[in-house]
């Protein structure tokens, strides 16, 4: 591991704008960071002194104490705001918002919307580093992160590999991040969904689309199925969860009569007995709390790499000061 | 790249000379081979240290711990320089490191910048009985009050000139040399 880490820039907004290099670097970065949580003291001078904001807009839990515990492992001081105890039920803008955190003088914001390009708007507006922790049906480019790091744990090579996301295409920003990020590491996506759920001309990015779970199921060497999310199901997308269960849920017998041993992921909070089985979720294909425990390490890997670092004093890097 | 002069101080033979008397020194610090562990600094106190591992299990005929240690993320300059440093994985020994008598090994000792580095982070893995530091080469040009308490060779060299440590698995040779880069080049 002696590659030269890509610069990022200045924020992480979505996987569509890094390259393969700027991913697989991060990657790589993540690896020395899964041990510093096995210590006992879990703990790294790296961002001592730097003030990290996490404004949450939207619900999250994992998400929110992923980046938490990332930023706290590193020693930054963090503050959490969410939509419904701050300002934002007063009316104030996002900028208002993010302006007044300037004027505190933090370091980065660590954003989660409900508006896709939330992100990215913001980012243009504030001298801050920006990493997007979803915003909208745009991207959630750390969980897609974690997700192709668990992949790359188990199957060692993204590239050429099959990997299928299952479930509700349309409204994911966790389907969006995944496949930009496993198209740019070479790996074959495909789709599986019901029609409503997937979006029309969705091929022309370079995946194919499955309709039926069984086909999916015998193509892929990877799945990552989808929440079905909930809370979006008020246009009627499916008739019912148990039907959706029937024709689309990742259910014990269909992998068991995969041609073969299929590595399944789940990006979380699981509904059990709809788009996953518990027994699936419990068995021997699951690797879905090692994509939680890998949350970590991948933020981590993108809050350092983000962190500081002025491009003009590359040089001085390269010749190291210390000795 | 301009101009480069490199001279040879410590050929192969010289080099494990020196490595043989500092195990042999280790063992002797530590009045016997008890609870000791060897840790080197990456990249290349790491092939050194394996080295004198070798030679205290060869020379004692016992097991001794050992692992690597990557200070990247203790670098007290870490966030003026930039692009950010690759960071390496530390291997700590399953033993632990705490009540033992940790022998930190790195290749050159200048600044003392690494070495505590090195320390803060041993401190967050547990509480070592003792820390010696032990350096094959010491160039001097300290800014921190540190002092290894094993030396293959003091040398003394200007500050633009640097001295380099290599070794097979990293650069296909055994040896110290000393390399002088021309004005132009810097």
């Amino acid at each position: 591991m002696t590659r030269e880490p890509s610069p990022l820039g200045k924020d992480l907004i979505g996987l569509e704008e890094l390259t393969g290099e700027q991913i697989l670097s991060i990657l790589d970065t993540a690896e020395p960071f899964k041990e510093i949580s096995e210590r006992r003291i879990k703990k790294v001078p790296v961002l001592r002194g730097k003030t990290i904001v996490n404004l949450f807009m939207e619900p999250s839990t994992r998400t929110r104490i992923s980046f938490e515990f990332a930023e706290k492992r590193l020693s930054a001081d963090t503050v959490n705001i969410s939509a419904s105890g701050s300002s934002v039920v007063k009316g104030e803008t996002l900028v208002d918002t993010a302006r007044n955190l300037e004027a505190m003088r933090i370091d980065m914001v660590v954003i989660r919307h409900g508006s896709s390009g939330a992100a990215r708007f913001l980012a243009d507006r504030i001298p801050s580093n920006v990493i997007n922790a979803g915003d909208g049906a745009h991207e959630h480019p750390t969980q897609a992160l974690l997700d192709l790091l668990t992949i790359r744990d188990h199957r060692h090579e993204l590239e050429g590999l099959k990997v299928c996301i299952v479930g509700d295409i349309l409204h994911s920003r966790v389907a969006r991040s995944n496949i930009f990020g496993l198209l740019r590491l070479g790996a074959e996506v495909g789709v599986c969904g019901p029609m409503t759920l997937v979006p029309a001309g969705i091929e022309a990015l370079g995946v194919r689309v499955f309709r039926r779970i069984e086909e999916a199921i015998e193509w892929a060497e990877v799945l990552n199925v989808l929440r079905l999310q909930l809370e979006r199901m008020q246009g009627g997308f499916v008739p019912s969860l148990r039907e959706y269960n029937r024709f689309f849920g990742v259910t014990m017998p269909r992998l068991e009569a995969a041609p073969r041993d299929l590595l399944v992921l789940h990006p979380g909070p699981m509904n059990r007995g709809v788009e996953i089985d518990s027994d699936v979720a419990d068995g021997p294909h699951s690797v879905i709390l090692q994509q939680v425990t890998n949350g970590v390490a991948v933020r981590m890997a993108v809050l350092y790499l983000l962190a500081g670092g002025a491009p003009e004093r590359a040089e001085a890097a390269k010749k190291g000061g210390m000795g | 790249m301009g101009d480069e002069k490199r001279i040879i101080l410590m050929d192969a033979p010289a080099v494990e000379r020196a490595l043989d008397r500092m195990a042999r020194e280790i063992v002797e610090r530590n009045q016997g081979t008890e609870d000791l562990v060897v840790l080197g600094i990456r990249r290349r106190g790491v092939e050194l240290a394996e080295r004198i591992r070798a030679k205290l299990e060869e020379d004692e005929g016992v097991r001794i711990p050992s692992g690597a240690l990557d200070i990247t993320l203790y670098r007290d300059d870490l966030m003026e320089v930039g692009p950010r440093p690759v960071v390496g994985e530390s291997n700590l020994p399953l033993e632990g490191v705490d009540d033992r008598c940790v022998v930190v090994v790195d290749d050159v000792l200048f600044t003392g910048r690494t070495s505590r580095a090195a320390m803060n982070e041993l401190m967050d893995w547990g509480r070592p009985a003792r820390i010696l530091l032990c350096v094959l080469v010491d160039r001097g040009g300290r800014e921190l009050p540190i002092q290894p308490d094993i030396v293959g060779r003091v040398v003394s060299v200007l500050p633009s000139q640097q001295v380099e440590v290599l070794v097979p698995e990293e650069d296909g040779r055994l040896a110290v040399e000393l390399v002088t880069r021309s004005e132009e080049a810097r």
